[in-house]
């Protein structure tokens, strides 16, 4: 649980995206909805890498997947209803995590790392390569999902504000629920593997089990942003379960500061933003055609400089307010 | 003639495995003597790609054009070495592979500026460029006999240096302790520079040989990349053994896979991965 001055910080950072509907134009409100959905996202990266130990760079396999089986289970001439399309992505979604988990969780270390890119990649070939679903054009999912009872629609998130704010809302569920887990005994567990796995081997705890439960819940939080994800464009490509995507989740994790559950998601709001920086024109010329060397120098200087993150940072200050006072 | 055809299949299986190891064996090195995973091992491939098709333009010979790429390619491998690599030795995986990452969106973003997004092709030369007659209809290409010649001769001589001469025994010995081989005298900082820049250069080789086989394409190098670190998994991080026995099984299944089980031949090498790591998760000659 973050400090008081952090959980204050925090609030006003939410009110100032939640004012962000009222003033901004739909550009600003789908560029917000991504910052928070990729919050989601790598928030749930930050559970493996920041609490449990596990360092995956295939955690795009679950936020990809799950925006293909929605495109799958959505019909062609009506919206699906989340009441079903929802369990149904997120079951999947599990369903991959745990066989995916079960083989990748018995390896340490380096091999973790190759292993878990290994398998996003099985799934990034079998979308790239396969009719199922558009292959390498990606497919569309021409009614974004509703919230139904009988005919009474509750939640249509085709309705860009709504999309914004229930995503604003589900974040701050799962960090609530997060939180929670962590400060639960499974959470004590799983921060102990993280420090010393044969300590708490030794203290008969089945380590493997915790690493593979911890894993399945971050893939399906993964597997909801993922849902999310897909029904702000209505579109979905392979390129979302592409390594690339494992690859920038793990920079927001780092550039908010791991094993904070919040500043994965301060890393997305920022990684985002310094992306639209970056592809100014007005502000980098030509070269902001070329954006991606700057978005690879400012990974590097992260790496080298600011290893600590965000989320460090904000814990540093007002860790010293509290001081002071 | 059945068997004839199995018989090309199975060379073009080794060849592309004897390639793979070409890739596998820097970034195994690198990692066993350095401690680094190394995601930017493919855009040396990449550029060694580039680099035969550029220098074959202009040149008009592709042996001229790989004599010239060697030392690009060495001297970018150092360079990136004493710029980049040696403020991660003592760094976490984690940052290794984000910075390494970073490199990536760099190089394929640069490869963009320098050579555009378009596919090319490097023509084989001309000494090379018939091909042996195995029967009345079929034959093999000789240039592919050609390079898997070269990849062998490379493997050759790359386990003799490692068994046989001073280097050799300094690159285990640091394989083996770092720290021990250190305080025994070796000089780490200078070995891993070496280590290094041959690893690139070889993946660079390897991207300059394949180019005339393969198409020269903007994201080749990741491709090559993640199929290297299936061949590293399998055969134990660290192992050039292992990397050796890794990629042609790897070659092996592939082209067999795209021969007779096309729907899942992208599918399979990773299915031969996950069995290799439920029978041993270190690797086939890995260390516990």
């Amino acid at each position: 649980m973050p400090s008081r001055n952090v959980l204050s910080a925090l609030a006003v950072l939410v009110l100032a995206l939640a004012v962000v509907p009222m003033i901004g134009d739909k550009y600003w409100i789908k560029l917000a909805t991504r910052m928070i959905v990729l919050g989601i996202f790598a928030m749930s990266l930050d559970l493996l890498v920041g609490y449990t130990g596990l360092v995956s760079f295939g955690h795009a396999a679950f936020f990809g997947l799950s925006g293909y089986v929605l495109h799958l289970v959505s019909p062609e001439d009506a919206a699906a209803n989340m009441a079903w399309a929802l369990p149904v992505c997120l079951g999947v979604t599990a369903l991959a995590a745990l066989v995916i988990g079960a083989l990748s969780v018995r390896t340490k270390g380096v091999y973790f790392i190759m292993v878990t890119l290994a398998f996003a990649q099985m799934l990034f070939y079998f979308f790239h390569d396969s009719d199922l679903a558009g292959g390498s054009d990606g497919a569309y999912i021409y009614f974004k999902p509703i919230f139904a009872l009988g005919s009474v629609v509750l939640v249509d998130l085709g309705g860009s504000a709504v999309l914004f704010y229930f995503s604003l809302v589900s974040l701050i569920v799962l960090y609530a629920g997060l939180v929670m887990v962590l400060r639960a005994p499974f959470g004590k567990v799983i921060q102990g593997i993280k420090v010393n796995e044969h300590r708490m081997q030794a203290l008969g705890f089945n380590t493997y089990l915790y690493k593979l439960v911890s894993f399945v819940i971050a893939g399906t939080i993964a597997g909801y942003a993922g849902f999310l994800f897909a029904s702000i464009d209505g579109f979905v490509s392979p390129e979302l379960l592409g390594w690339q995507e494992s690859g920038i989740a793990l920079v927001m994790v780092i550039l908010g500061g791991m094993g904070t559950l919040f500043g994965p998601v301060i890393g997305a709001i920022a990684l985002l933003g310094v992306e639209e920086l970056f592809r100014d024109r007005a502000l980098f010329g030509f070269i902001a055609a070329h954006w991606q060397i700057l978005m690879g120098g400012f990974v590097i200087c992260i790496v080298l400089f600011f290893a600590n993150g965000l989320g460090g940072l904000l814990v540093k200050i007002a860790g010293r307010q509290s001081e002071e006072r | 003639m059945d068997w004839l055809f199995l018989l090309i299949q199975t060379l073009n299986g080794i060849q592309y495995g004897l390639l793979l190891f070409l890739i596998a064996s820097g970034l195994t090195l690198v990692f066993g003597i350095m401690g680094i995973i190394n995601l930017a091992h493919g855009s040396f491939y990449m550029i060694g790609a580039y680099l035969a098709f550029s220098f074959t333009q202009m040149t008009g010979n592709l042996f001229t054009a790989i004599l010239l790429g060697i030392p690009v390619t060495l001297v970018l491998g150092y360079g990136v070495e004493r710029v980049f690599m040696i403020h991660l030795y003592k760094r976490d995986h984690l940052h290794q592979v984000l910075l390494t990452f970073g490199l990536i969106l760099i190089f394929n973003e640069l490869q963009l500026m320098i050579w555009g997004g378009d596919p090319n092709g490097v023509p084989i030369p001309d000494v090379l460029s018939g091909s042996l007659p195995i029967s009345d209809t079929l034959s093999y290409p000789v240039y592919r006999i050609f390079l898997s010649v070269v990849c062998l001769v490379l493997a050759g001589s790359m386990a003799l240096v490692i068994r046989h001469t001073r280097v050799g025994m300094r690159v285990r010995a640091g394989a083996a302790n770092r720290a021990m081989a250190e305080s025994l005298g070796v000089n780490m900082r200078s070995l891993s520079a070496i280590v290094f820049s041959v690893g690139v250069t070889l993946a660079g080789v390897a991207g300059m040989l394949a180019a005339p086989v393969e198409t020269v394409y903007p994201g080749m190098g990741e491709q090559i990349l993640i199929i290297s670190f299936v061949v590293v998994v399998i055969g134990g991080i660290g192992s050039i053994k292992g990397a050796f026995v890794g990629a042609v099984a790897i070659g092996l299944v592939d082209v067999y896979g795209q021969v007779y089980l096309p729907e899942i031949a992208s599918v399979a090498v990773y299915g031969l991965m996950a069995a290799v790591l439920l029978w041993r998760p270190s690797g086939l000659f890995g260390r516990t």
